[in-house]
């Protein structure tokens, strides 16, 4: 077996950052508690720096299980910059003395499930790509349920766990029946065991089934989605956030890894049931979002509906159409790239809303314009990027995935889409108009800590020069092909 | 001059939104300086677009001052800007009516004040607008076009009426779901296109657009639901009267003046020259939408009791002239339709001024109450009626060439059109007049005219301020010049109005004589 050691290099760092908060933190007096946050920061920052040296470079080790491209990179970079916002505003969330949560724990964990995700992006065989997404989940778990004393936290990592473990049963189950029809679990071994193939359609419809249980989980597509609002409400804030931004992203890079490099021969076969997942999802997504009541929920269910978005490309793949398969995954980075920032921005506005007031209601943002009017103008950059509204990258992002879609043919999604952009306004200015139009019950401004402003101008400020220069993402999610 | 032909347009484009940036850094309550900065940046917007005119070769067709740079090369799309007949009364119309705003601005910030952020939404309202108006790439004038949405969202749903959340976001939704429909539009161009482009000049080119019939009419009526709701055509207009009325004084002069010039210049400078034979199997359809527009809006005008609601009625009817005449699609037509825009710009964006300042002094809307304005603040009554006379399309004044080009172009439409459909909405259109005439008459009658109410009869109110002059005065002295002098507008569209007529039929569009020729066959 050969093994790289530079390729790997970031993912050793970052396990012995994790451990090594873990380790210290033990050692570490109770008021000393907060010192998890600077050595957290301090190992991403370190593993952000070895990914970086990686950028450019093509390495395959680990008998092609493990590969390094601009792929892998791009996205080990997105995973590292989500992680550290959601450190920030972790850091503001630990911070407040009413909540009881393990500082070198829950940094450890996120670092961990972080770990799965640097993987996952370079996994090119089902086994790796199912060790890594449960990497990622099992800390996720622990991460939703980590107030103990709360019995909302407590539901949320429960149905979170459930729904998780069942889905991955199923996934493994289909790998296993890919494996079984081709010997092999490498993906470009399966596709050319798959390739020419006619005897084998019921078998392998049903393991792309299964396969799309265990991703649609990770990625919230309907119908699988259930957990969503149920482990967002509960969990602490920036779990939800990491969650809704790292954790979904992850799934789809193992998702087009799987589905491009190791069934791109089967595409006629997965191809409608895409379409249909990314109709129903986010139309679902957006129609249940219009009643929210909470905050969280309404950002939960807007994120099922922004997965809908994404899934629709893959509804107009082809098994033979290179070209189509390198812009639908242009599309999709594309947008999963602007999405990590605008969303993990409205999580942010969110956790620095309800830290202090206690209070998760959309109407409870009532006026926040006039008490913090810069609180008010960020969310609302992040609310009309994430409706695809100029001029926030946002509307560059759904521009390249209409783009894709009707490149594909795909004219009948484009228009559904089009009709889910103008449902999705609506509850993103029920929002904005609480915020601006309706007066304050009382004046009083946000508090807000230099971390966590930090972290919410810096996603304000990308999304709104993105969306004046999209080339900033585009450049990147061209690069990112794996063909 | 170099930098004017050089960056003119861009300048004018983004020194407002400088000015919007500028002001967004100043701390809160330095009203002062904050209004100076909007003064400055619009000032020098208005100053670059009067530097431009001066520069424009008038009586060219093609494209001037155009600039090429790359923006987005991932999605093939470039910065492309350039300005030619058509746009530049309207961008000029735009630099104008935004700098006046402002001043206006100065005069007085509607309840719950911030100058602050009123004016920086203002000014980046300015730079969606004249964006609009420039842009020669398909994604350029997308963005353009939807950077509007926010800040007039913000303008009507935070300084608005009493109804302003309802308005704002009918507004928001129903421009949105038009918008989303072009934008589909626009991106099966480019897939239809050889080479794939979003250049709107490109695409205007024979040969690069390869499209069946079927499928052209489609995209044709994509690009025409987004623009007809921003016109907006009869029936998609039901935004129109609750955003104009609930929207805050500036904010409804901006909507009236400009933003509704969006749609109808989206027509003539996309969806007709880019699909010329679909937009001749659609001009019928406009024609008779347009007919019912200007009939409709007049007969909603006289019910209302609502004065700010009467003149938001009025522009379904203005603007279904400009429709009429661009249905037409001859150069006489597309000549009336930008002198319509431009009229209709100066004249009701000053009624909606002279409504927000009547409103400021009598706390109401309803006509009843203003019952003898003229004894009480005759200044104000005297630019009212002048300003309802010119509306109404009184030979002079500026209202007038708009509607009777718009009614005579109608009568012989381009040739392979049907002249008896035409000339129906014709008819219909000028019953339109008659009617648009009732209307402001008797609104004069009702609210110059008449006794003071008992409620006035002792209260002093002030007539027309300083400010307000200063704010007015332009749009007032183009209204007469306009009507006195309409080649002041007609030189610089006529060649460009010609090409475009040019574009559409593919050969020299006939002349003068030829065309009283073929009036006598008919």
């Amino acid at each position: 077996m050969d093994l790289s050691l530079p390729a790997l290099l970031p993912e050793l760092i970052l396990t012995l950052a994790a451990c090594g908060v873990l380790t210290i933190d033990l050692f570490l007096p109770k008021e000393k508690r907060k010192m998890a946050f600077p050595l957290a920061v301090g190992g991403i920052l370190a593993t952000l720096a070895a990914v970086l040296a990686l950028y450019g470079r093509n390495i395959t080790t680990l008998d092609g299980m493990f590969v390094v491209d601009r792929f892998a990179v791009i996205f080990k970079i997105v995973f590292c910059i989500a992680a550290l916002l959601v450190f920030a505003v972790s850091h503001a969330y630990l911070n407040d003395d009413d909540n009881d949560v393990p500082h070198g724990e829950y940094f450890t964990m996120m670092m961990f499930s972080l770990l799965g995700m640097l993987t996952i992006a370079s996994s090119r065989d089902l086994i790796a790509i199912f060790v890594s997404l449960e990497m990622i989940s099992m800390p996720a778990f622990i991460l939703a349920g980590i107030r103990k004393n709360d019995i909302r936290s407590n539901e949320a990592a429960l149905k979170f766990f459930l729904f998780g473990v069942l889905s991955t049963a199923l996934m493994l189950f289909g790998m296993s029946l890919f494996y079984g029809l081709t010997g092999s679990t490498n993906l470009a071994d399966l596709s050319e065991g798959l390739a020419g193939r006619t005897d084998i359609d019921e078998v392998a419809l049903l393991a792309i089934l299964f396969m799309i249980v265990g991703f649609g989980f990770k990625v919230s597509a309907f119908p699988f989605q259930w957990w969503v609002p149920d482990t967002y409400e509960g969990a602490p804030i920036p779990v939800a956030a990491f969650l809704s931004v790292a954790s979904k992203t992850a799934g789809f890079v193992g998702l087009f890894q799987v589905m491009f490099l190791g069934l791109g021969e089967l595409a006629d076969m997965w191809r409608p049931m895409f379409a249909v997942i990314g109709v129903v999802t986010m139309t679902f997504g957006n129609l249940v979002a219009i009643q929210q009541k909470q905050i969280v929920r309404l950002l939960a269910y807007s994120s099922i509906a922004q997965a809908g978005y994404m899934l629709l490309p893959l509804g107009v793949a082809s098994a033979t159409d290179g070209e189509l398969n390198t812009q639908i995954v242009f599309s999709v980075v594309g947008y999963l790239l602007v999405y990590a920032f605008m969303e993990t921005g409205a999580f942010a506005v969110a956790t620095a809303f309800g830290r202090k007031t206690g209070k998760f209601l959309v109407e409870d943002y009532a006026g926040l314009f006039a008490r913090s009017p810069a609180l008010a103008v960020a969310m609302a950059a992040f609310l009309f990027s994430l409706a695809g509204i100029p001029p926030f990258a946002g509307w560059w992002a759904k521009f390249v995935i209409f783009q894709t879609l009707i490149e594909g043919e795909g004219l009948w999604l484009a228009v559904i889409m089009a009709v889910n952009t103008v449902i999705a306004m609506f509850y993103y200015l029920a929002v904005v108009k609480k915020m601006f139009v309706d007066k304050a019950e009382e004046p009083a401004a946000i508090p807000l800590p230099r971390v966590l402003a930090g972290a919410i101008g810096a996603a304000a400020v990308v999304i709104t020069v993105g969306g004046f220069l999209p080339d900033l993402f585009g450049r990147l999610a061209e690069n990112s092909h794996f063909f | 001059m170099n930098l004017v032909e050089e960056w003119g347009i861009t300048l004018a484009v983004f020194l407002p939104l400088l000015g919007a940036i500028v002001i967004a850094l100043t701390p809160k309550g330095m009203e002062g300086i904050q209004k100076i900065l909007a003064l400055v940046s619009t000032g020098a917007a208005l100053l670059v677009g009067l530097a431009l005119t001066f520069a424009f070769e008038h009586g060219e067709a093609g494209m001037q001052f155009e600039k090429t740079v790359p923006w987005i090369p991932s999605i093939d799309s470039n910065y492309h800007v350039g300005i030619d007949g058509i746009s530049l009364p309207l961008l000029v119309l735009s630099v104008l009516v935004c700098f006046l705003c402002i001043i206006y601005a100065c005069w007085h910030i509607p309840e719950p004040g911030n100058a602050k952020a009123f004016l920086a939404l203002i000014l980046l309202l300015e730079t969606g607008m004249n964006g609009s108006f420039i842009a020669l790439d398909l994604v350029l004038f997308f963005v353009f076009w939807e950077l509007v949405l926010v800040p007039m969202y913000f303008l009507i749903g935070i300084w608005g009426g009493e109804n302003r959340q309802y308005a704002s976001i009918k507004f928001f939704l129903y421009t949105l779901f038009g918008s989303v429909f072009m934008l589909l539009g626009f991106l099966a161009l480019y897939f239809q296109s050889d080479p794939n482009t979003f250049d709107m000049l490109l695409l205007q080119e024979e040969g690069v657009l390869s499209l069946t019939p079927a499928l052209a009419n489609l995209i044709f009526g994509g690009l025409a639901l987004g623009f007809a709701v921003k016109v907006p055509m009869w029936p998609f207009h039901t935004w129109l009267p609750d955003a104009h009325t609930q929207a805050p004084t500036i904010g409804s002069v901006l909507l009236a003046a400009v933003l509704l010039k969006m749609g109808t210049y989206g027509f003539m400078r996309i969806a007709i020259p880019i699909l010329p034979e679909p937009a001749m199997t659609y001009a019928p359809f406009i024609a008779i939408l347009a007919a019912i527009a200007i009939v409709y809006g007049a007969l909603c005008c006289l019910a209302q009791t609502n004065l700010k609601r009467m003149i938001a009625f009025s522009s379904v009817g203005h603007m279904g002239f400009v429709m009429l005449g661009i249905s037409a699609m001859t150069p006489e037509g597309f000549n009336a339709a930008v002198f319509g825009m431009v009229a209709h710009g100066v004249i009701t964006g000053m009624l909606f001024f002279l409504a927000g300042s009547i409103k400021e002094r009598y706390h109401t809307y309803e006509m009843p109450e203003l019952a003898g304005m003229g004894l009480k603040i005759p200044k104000m009554a005297g630019m009212l009626a002048f300003c309802a006379i010119a509306s109404l399309g009184l030979p002079g004044l500026a209202g007038f060439w708009g509607e009777i080009m718009a009614l005579l172009s109608a009568y012989q439409p381009l040739e392979g059109l049907d002249p008896t459909i035409f000339r129906g909405a014709m008819v219909a259109g000028a019953i339109g007049t008659v009617l648009t005439a009732g209307y402001f008459l008797w609104m004069l009658q009702r609210v110059n005219m008449g006794k003071i109410s008992e409620k006035w009869n002792k209260v002093k109110l002030n007539d027309v301020q300083t400010l307000e002059y200063a704010a007015w005065a332009p749009l007032l002295a183009l209204i007469l010049v306009l009507g006195l002098y309409p080649r002041l507008i007609m030189d610089t569209t006529t060649s460009s109005v010609t090409a475009l007529t040019e574009s559409i039929t593919g050969q020299s569009a006939p002349t003068d004589e030829a065309r009283v020729a073929q009036v006598e066959d008919n």
